[in-house]
């Protein structure tokens, strides 16, 4: 099992901030998924903790009660240390479905020119590679996802648009991801997926977690009206496949 | 039932926040001045979670169809009932058919009208706060409804005297954030020893600050942000965040607000002044 050197930051009166290498890397999250687990089992059980995972950090917040910094940081210490190796919580590689019809991928055509690729091949780089999620926050059920291909790497658009469509599926930096909601962007469009990644009607909001994978798969814009009224009336099943942590 | 006869500028149903969701992305939300809040919810020996109204720049016209009791707080909006000019942070008797309505802004920015045993609207996600895309009926328009419970036995009158003091103050303290050490010097003075002004760009996301600092090149990954967290853009800006700000974000935070700070700088406005103190 992998140590990595933490440093452990005060973080205002309710927060603690721990942060690892930084590297976006998939052993690091893992160390930090299984330290949250253990920590969540273990020490920090009541539900005024919340914990915040992003790239290389574990963000520790106490909604109720002052942290007490100086001794709370050495019982994070000595908790990281002692750690066990913890079983993870079942990981998941969703599939989903994206529309790359140019009626959705207003950008398709400035990125193929920009990439000097032809918006096949883009369409290939996108849906061939498996993505890891990171981090979810910007907006509630927005994943950063990474592992995109080096080829897809374009800078964001220089005037951000006041309105992205809700399911836009964009690309930026070396960054891709899905708009969960209507909002403003600069992130370039190369299509659209019909699945709600965040609907406050469902028990559990979002059915993502940070350290699942993501795979997209092209789909006809037939295909993606038809999913849509599957959505609607309740009947689509969101393919999924269980990961071997 | 409350009827909104006649709409102010926003106003939302609000509580102490959504918890519970921020791995997902979900923004707390809430109340911003929670000082303000708690204070008339103690008044009415109300459960500190009592959902309340916010009300933001100017007020609406409302009435009460049961007899309750209730208490405001937070900016001074000039209310009335029936007439009859209202103090904050003082429990008044409100009868049935009875109508409050605000008029000038004199101090603040956000008012707070809390009720006897709070409002009644539905929760989403375990909280009443009014958030864009996650709930649909918190946000006051005209003719929206709003349920209470009538009460017929409190006490009118019992009030806290100088509450209201913290709306004039111009300092905030702040601790140190995460990314506090990669100031240096030049930056420090400019960050301690001037004062600040309220950009036009200031809501429940985030207030926004008129005056650069010297800028840095310094890249992060992206990481939690909190209310109150500090922003620090490459170009020198700084972007404070509030309640309804993202959970994640990839700029150096330098400071965190206090509490009581985050209650200060929500009853500011645009061109108002403040400065920053470190505990």
């Amino acid at each position: 099992m992998s140590r990595y050197s933490i440093s452990i930051k005060a973080f205002g009166e309710h927060a603690v901030l721990i942060e690892w290498p930084e590297k976006v890397d998939e052993l690091i999250l893992d160390d930090i998924l299984q330290f949250k687990k253990c920590l969540l089992e273990n020490y920090l059980k009541t539900n005024s903790w919340e914990f915040v995972i992003a790239y290389n950090s574990l963000t520790i917040i106490n909604r109720n009660e002052i942290i007490e910094y100086k001794s709370f940081s050495e019982l994070i210490n000595v908790w990281y240390v002692t750690k066990e190796e913890v079983q993870l919580k079942q990981k998941f590689l969703w599939k989903l479905p994206v529309c790359y019809d140019l009626g959705f991928g207003i950008d398709m055509l400035n990125v193929s020119s920009e990439l000097k690729l032809s918006v096949s091949d883009i369409i290939k780089l996108h849906t061939q590679h498996i993505y890891t999620v990171y981090g979810i926050g910007f907006l509630p059920g927005f994943m950063y996802l990474g592992g995109l291909h080096k080829g897809l790497d374009i800078p964001r658009k220089e005037t951000p648009r006041l309105k992205v469509m809700k399911g836009a599926v964009g690309l930026a930096g070396k960054q891709t991801g899905i708009y969960p909601q209507e909002s403003p962007g600069g992130w370039n469009i190369i299509g659209n997926c019909p699945i709600s990644i965040f609907d406050v009607k469902k028990e559990s909001p979002c059915f993502v977690s940070v350290g699942d994978k993501i795979q997209f798969y092209e789909v006809s814009k037939a295909k993606y009206d038809l999913c849509k009224i599957e959505i609607e009336v309740g009947i689509y099943n969101i393919e999924k496949q269980l990961i071997d942590a | 039932m409350l009827r909104i006869i006649k709409t102010g500028f926003f106003t939302t149903v609000q509580d102490l926040g959504r918890f519970g969701y921020r791995d997902k992305g979900v923004p707390v939300s809430g109340v911003m001045d929670s000082y303000a809040v708690t204070t008339i919810n103690n008044l009415l020996e109300n459960n500190r979670e009592a959902a309340v109204l916010e009300i933001t720049m100017t007020g609406p016209v409302l009435e009460f169809k049961e007899e309750t009791y209730i208490c405001l707080g937070g900016a001074q909006m000039s209310a009335t009932v029936n007439e009859e000019q209202l103090l904050n942070n003082k429990v008044y008797h409100i009868k049935a058919g009875d109508k409050l309505s605000y008029g000038k802004l004199q101090r603040g920015l956000r008012a707070y009208l809390a009720i006897k045993g709070g409002f009644k609207s539905s929760k989403v996600l375990g909280s009443v706060s009014y958030y864009k895309s996650i709930t649909t009926n918190s946000l006051v328009e005209k003719e929206t409804v709003i349920l209470y419970d009538k009460c017929s036995f409190f006490d009118a009158g019992k009030e806290v005297k100088e509450s209201h003091l913290y709306l004039d103050e111009k300092v905030l303290k702040v601790y140190k954030g995460p990314e506090f050490n990669q100031l240096d010097d030049k930056q420090l003075e400019m960050l301690f020893f001037k004062s600040f002004t309220i950009a036009k760009e200031n809501n429940r996301m985030a207030y926004q600050l008129n005056e650069k600092i010297k800028g840095h090149n310094v890249s992060m990954l992206t990481s939690a942000t909190l209310p109150g967290t500090v922003q620090f853009t490459p170009s020198g800006k700084l972007i404070i965040l509030m309640k309804d700000a993202q959970t994640t974000g990839g700029y150096p935070r330098i400071l965190q607000l206090t509490e009581k700070a985050i209650s200060i700088l929500s009853q500011k406005k645009y061109g108002d002044k403040i400065s920053f103190k470190l505990l």
